[in-house]
């Protein structure tokens, strides 16, 4: 760098003065300087999101000290599973607990059709009453190994050892328990779906709409100057606060709809998916309205002009044009407002998510429950297992939240290569 | 009179004076807001023929053009006033429906401004959107092969028309014109963010197309306006100081400020 330096300055009239000198090399510096301000913040940034993921993980795997009032093997004549019928394991389970019990986890889901997995999970827990006695996280599993083992001889001499991932396939596919290992998240994935898709049913066509008028067809007067200074504010009102609107509004007011009355159903209970979603539409509207007229004034205005003086009308200008061209950063507000959707808790509470539901939605006029509803209530559980499952559930929420966007990225890709 | 400015003037075939009348304006004043930007205007436009109009920066030639097929409509804020009659009808009355009126006078911008789709489509679109009962394919090699592109894109009508040259999106613009079969066709500095061979053909167009069509054409440069026009008109400060045949305004200007513009002694 240095001797390039020189040889300008020797071939050409650089100034080359001492009181130049120093001036250039204290503008370097203090460029140099915020470069690396920028970069910290970057690290921390990064070291934050690091931390959050280690934290989640940390809890999700883990060993943990199982204790049986009567051990599996006795009960399966130790016998291996796999050597076990699901014809034989209803049989032991029906010897095993009372007739009236049976009648009631039969009428839940008839028994007989239920899968050699879900039958030995309710032997474990009904008659072999597996209970969770202690659990380690994953960095005390690997490195503390001789510890755990430790605690097992002096403390829990009765119980057996095992590695367990809390996010497992029967955690995703069981409905929630009162008992932390047994609980399951199906009910709240199926809940946060349904309100998912009734959300974005209603805000993308109400957002993108309203986008198009104020842009393309709202004059510059003061009622519209007032409308967006709102539009952009509403952005920022905190999210109980639609949570109430949708109590009074959704749940209340029109108890009628959100119950499903008008649909013929018996039901006068307004704190539904429906009114959920509703409330979570207008949540998110001022983020749709706002991505959406940001894409379309980034269409550049000769594009207009040009399909306007050849006589199309200022509508088959919008669709033919305006709107093929700024889809794609209406699908990236689109996805901003699915992440934020998803992730909302307090607005839910409010409308009322059910905390302890085991039944799945079958419609927008079901009680239901959230991920975010759940974690929120098993973080709030004093047994150390329970926050176990709520990092798996977090881990759930997570996941969905990146498959959903993935689809709307694959999507807006697609939209723009075809351009 | 001081010496002869040294422009060397396409002879015209025929005076012109003597084609009938297309585009009559008379007394047009323009506003943007509170700003006039035209005073008084008034100008025939002759049919069949180039009219050139030149003018320094901000002196409204756009503007005046922009009237023509009503395209200030789309700022907000604008006023007109006076008439502009095509074929004797006043455009400017309210009743006239501005989308009809754009497919008689279609429009090229400044800057090549294609659709980003493919070459096909760019032409295609403008009889689709008005529902014009016709052949498209034939539509669409018709005027590609008027706007003199066809031999060059014949091959890649699928292909993006983004993918063109800025010569090419330019006279793909004229031929997007042309597909909608409009009587006039008003040209914003069509060549000036082109290079001279570009330019060059946009001018040659200009002289096969103004046998079937009446053409309005702003400009910057006063050798084009020179090489490719019948009649040209001076604008200064929003208002017309000079119409007249091209060779007669750039040999034997009227008007001391025309004078001074052509010879390049202006301001």
């Amino acid at each position: 760098m240095s001797t390039e330096h020189a040889d300008l300055a020797s071939i050409s009239k650089l100034p080359t003065d001492a009181a130049f000198s120093r001036n250039i090399a204290w503008r370097r510096r203090i460029g140099a300087f915020w470069r690396g301000v920028l970069l910290l913040s970057l690290v921390i940034a990064l070291l934050g999101l690091t931390l959050l993921l280690y934290k989640i993980v940390d809890s999700t795997f883990g060993y943990v000290a199982l204790e049986y009032r009567r051990p599996p093997a006795e009960l399966l004549d130790n016998r291996s599973l796999a050597e076990v019928s699901q014809a034989e394991l209803v049989a032991i389970l029906q010897n095993n607990v009372s007739a009236g019990r049976f009648r009631k986890l039969d009428r839940e889901a008839p028994i007989a059709e239920r899968s050699k997995d879900e039958v030995y999970t309710l032997l474990l827990e009904e008659v072999a009453r597996q209970r969770v006695v202690r659990s380690w996280t994953l960095t005390d599993s690997i490195f503390r190994r001789a510890a755990i083992e430790q605690a097992m001889r002096d403390t829990y001499e009765d119980a057996t050892l095992e590695f367990r991932s809390w996010l497992s396939w029967s955690f995703l596919n069981t409905p929630m328990s009162s008992r932390s290992d047994f609980a399951g998240v199906r009910t709240a994935i199926l809940g946060s779906l349904w309100m998912i898709g009734l959300t974005i049913l209603v805000a993308f066509p109400l957002g993108v709409g309203a986008a198009i008028y104020l842009e393309e067809y709202a004059g510059r007067n003061r009622l519209n100057r007032i409308i967006q200074t709102n539009i952009n504010n509403l952005g920022g009102v905190p999210s109980i606060i639609y949570g109430m609107l949708g109590l009074s509004i959704f749940v209340r007011a029109l108890n009628v709809v959100t119950s499903g009355r008008v649909a013929g159903l018996d039901n006068d209970n307004g704190r539904t998916i429906l009114a959920a979603a509703l409330t979570m539409a207008l949540l998110v509207l001022p983020l749709i309205i706002i991505n959406a007229q940001e894409a379309i004034r980034a269409v550049p205005s000769s594009l207009r002009q040009a399909s306007l003086a050849l006589g199309a009308t200022q509508w088959q200008t919008i669709w033919h044009h305006v709107l093929p061209l700024a889809f794609p950063g209406i699908l990236t507000g689109n996805i901003l407002a699915m992440s934020r959707a998803i992730g909302e808790t307090a607005p839910l509470i409010v409308v009322g998510a059910s905390t302890y539901i085991v039944t799945d939605p079958d419609g927008p006029f079901a009680r239901f429950t959230a991920l975010p509803i759940l974690i929120y209530n098993w973080t709030s559980q004093p047994q150390e297992e329970f926050r176990k499952i709520a990092a798996a559930a977090i881990m759930v929420l997570l996941l969905m939240l990146l498959s959903l966007n993935s689809v709307a990225i694959i999507l807006r890709n697609r939209f723009r290569r075809s351009l | 009179m001081t010496q002869a400015p040294r422009i060397r003037v396409r002879s015209s075939e025929a005076t012109q004076a003597d084609q009938p009348v297309k585009i009559d304006v008379q007394n047009l004043n323009f506003f943007y807001g509170p700003k006039q930007a035209l005073f008084n205007c008034s100008l025939p436009i002759r049919e069949r023929t180039v009219t050139a109009l030149i003018g320094p920066s901000g002196c409204g030639k756009s503007t005046f053009l922009r009237c023509l097929n009503r395209m200030n409509d789309t700022i907000a804020g604008t006023r007109t006033e006076g008439k502009i009659l095509l074929d004797g009808a006043n455009i400017l009355d309210p009743t006239v429906d501005v989308v009809a009126l754009r497919r008689l006078v279609g429009m090229v911008f400044q800057k090549p401004n294609p659709f980003p789709k493919s070459i096909y489509e760019n032409i295609a679109f403008g009889p689709r959107v008005l529902s014009m009962n016709v052949n498209m394919d034939e539509v669409v090699e018709q005027s590609l092969r008027r706007a003199a592109l066809w031999d060059e894109v014949k091959d890649k009508l699928k292909q993006s028309a983004l993918a063109l040259s800025g010569g090419q999106q330019q006279r793909l613009c004229i031929a997007r014109a042309l597909a909608v079969a409009p009587e006039v066709i008003l040209l914003d500095e069509p060549a000036s963010a082109l290079d001279p061979i570009a330019t060059l053909k946009i001018e040659e167009l200009l002289m096969e197309l103004k046998s079937e069509y009446t053409i309005v054409l702003v400009t910057h440069n006063m050798q084009q306006a020179a090489r490719a026009s019948d009649r040209t008109v001076f604008f200064l400060l929003g208002e017309i100081i000079e119409d007249s045949l091209t060779d007669v305004l750039f040999n034997r200007p009227k008007d001391k400020r025309t004078e001074d513009y052509i010879t390049g002694r202006f301001g």
